[in-house]
C-alpha cells in the first residue's frame, strides 16, 4: 500500500488543507491551510496528528487502532475516501499537497469527525445480524470451506464498517434512502451462510428502490475498499435472489 | 409503491431491454437493407402495408419502449432532480401511456 522508496520524500514541508466546520453553523465550513513538516514514512494520520497536536488543538478528527483493523480514521484525502492510517504520504501527494475532509455522503459533526449512524442504521434496516435456528445445547453446524456458498460469503465477510464505500457510492448520493454498498455486502454474506433462518426476510429488505436493485454498478465501493472487497459483486448475487424470490412469489 | 412492485419494475425493465436489443439490431439491419435502393415513403409503406410480420414486430418493439423508458426514467428524476413518490409514478405511467399511444398509431399507420 506504501511507496516503497519512502525515504526519498523525508524533509521539505507539505501543504496540507483540512476541513473545518463553520463555528455556529450547521453543515457550512472550510478548507484551513497548514504547513506540516514531510517525514519519512509518513502516513496520512500522522499528518492530521501533527497538525491537532502542534499547529491547531482544536482539530477534531477520529482514530483509534492506527494499524488499519478498526475502520474509524476513514476520510477524503484529495477526494478519495481512504483510510488515513494506511495512507502513506507518498502514495497520494506526489506534489506535496494534501487535501483532507470528512468521509462524503455522511452528515459532519464536527471538522473531520462524520455522524455514522444513518450507515449502521442501514445495516439494521438490511437485516444485517446473523439469525440462527439451534441453541447452544445443539451440536455444531458443520459448514464445508468449500462449499460455492461458504467461498462467497468468505469473499465478502472482511468489512470492519469503515464507511469507505458508503462515501465513495454515487447511489448513497444520488438516493440518500438507498442502504448502500457495506450494509448489502453485510446482508449478502448472511444469505450465503446456510446456517442464518431469515433469509426470504432479508431479501424483502434488500428489494426495492432502497434495496440491492438500485445499484448501478459503477464499481467505486469495489475500487476504493481498503479490505479488497466487491461489494458490487455481492450486490449483484442479492440482485439474483430478489428476482428469482420475486419470481417464485417470495416477496 | 410497494418494494415487491418495485422489483418487479425492475425485472420488466431488465426484461424489455432483453427485447429491446433484439429489436434494434432487426431494426438497424432493416435501415441499412432498405436504403440501399433511397429512402422514399412508398417503398417503407410497400414493405409494411398489409404485412402481419412487420405489424407483429413492429408492435412488440412499441409496447418494450412504452415499458423500459419510462421506468429509468423513473430513476433519473428520482436521482437527478430529487422527484419521488406517488406523483412521479403517476407521472411516468402516463409517460408510458404516451409512448404506447403514439408508438402504436405510427404502426396502424403504417400498416393500414
Amino acid at each position: 500500500m506504501a511507496a516503497e522508496d519512502s525515504t526519498s520524500a523525508a524533509g521539505g514541508t507539505l501543504q496540507v488543507r483540512v476541513w473545518r466546520t463553520a463555528k455556529g453553523a450547521a453543515g457550512g465550513g472550510e478548507f484551513q491551510s497548514f504547513e506540516v513538516p514531510r517525514l519519512e514514512s509518513q502516513t496520512v494520520l500522522d499528518v492530521v496528528t501533527y497538525i491537532q497536536r502542534n499547529l491547531d488543538p482544536s482539530l477534531a478528527y477520529r482514530f483509534a487502532c492506527r494499524v488499519g483493523m478498526c475502520g474509524s480514521c476513514a476520510m477524503t484525502v484529495n477526494d478519495e475516501p481512504r483510510w488515513t492510517c494506511r495512507t502513506h504520504v507518498d502514495a497520494v501527494a506526489a506534489d506535496g499537497r494534501l487535501d483532507i475532509a470528512p468521509l462524503k455522503n455522511l452528515p459532519v459533526v464536527r471538522d473531520l469527525v462524520t455522524d455514522m449512524r444513518e450507515f449502521f442504521d442501514k445495516w439494521a434496516r438490511a437485516l444485517g445480524r446473523f439469525s440462527g435456528a439451534k441453541t447452544r445445547k445443539e451440536d455444531f453446524a458443520r459448514v464445508s470451506p468449500d462449499s460455492p456458498a461458504r467461498a462467497e460469503a468468505n469473499a465478502a465477510i472482511e468489512c470492519i464498517g469503515c464507511g469507505v464505500c458508503y462515501s465513495a457510492c454515487d447511489t448513497v448520493a444520488w438516493n440518500p434512502d438507498y442502504l448502500g454498498p457495506a450494509a448489502l455486502n453485510r446482508a449478502w454474506t448472511l444469505n450465503r451462510d446456510e446456517r442464518d433462518v431469515a433469509q426470504d426476510e432479508r431479501l424483502r429488505a434488500v428489494a426495492g428502490d432502497a434495496g440491492s436493485l438500485a445499484c448501478h454498478t459503477h464499481l467505486s465501493c469495489t475500487e476504493r475498499c481498503p479490505k479488497h472487497i466487491s461489494p458490487t459483486a455481492g450486490i449483484a448475487g442479492l440482485k439474483r435472489e430478489v428476482m428469482r424470490a420475486a419470481m417464485k412469489g417470495k416477496l | 409503491m410497494s418494494a415487491r412492485l418495485q422489483t418487479w419494475l425492475w425485472i420488466l425493465q431488465r426484461k424489455s431491454a432483453g427485447v429491446l436489443a433484439l429489436c434494434v439490431l432487426v431494426h438497424l439491419a432493416t435501415m441499412i437493407v432498405a436504403i440501399r435502393g433511397g429512402l422514399s415513403a412508398a417503398e417503407i409503406l410497400g414493405r409494411t402495408r398489409g404485412s402481419i410480420g412487420w405489424l407483429a414486430f413492429y408492435t412488440v418493439f412499441v409496447l418494450a419502449v412504452a415499458v423500459h423508458a419510462p421506468i429509468g426514467l423513473r430513476t433519473i428524476l428520482g436521482e437527478w432532480l430529487g422527484w419521488r413518490g406517488a406523483s412521479r409514478d403517476w407521472f411516468v405511467a402516463a409517460v408510458a401511456v404516451a409512448l404506447a399511444a403514439l408508438g402504436l398509431r405510427a404502426v396502424a399507420g403504417v400498416f393500414g
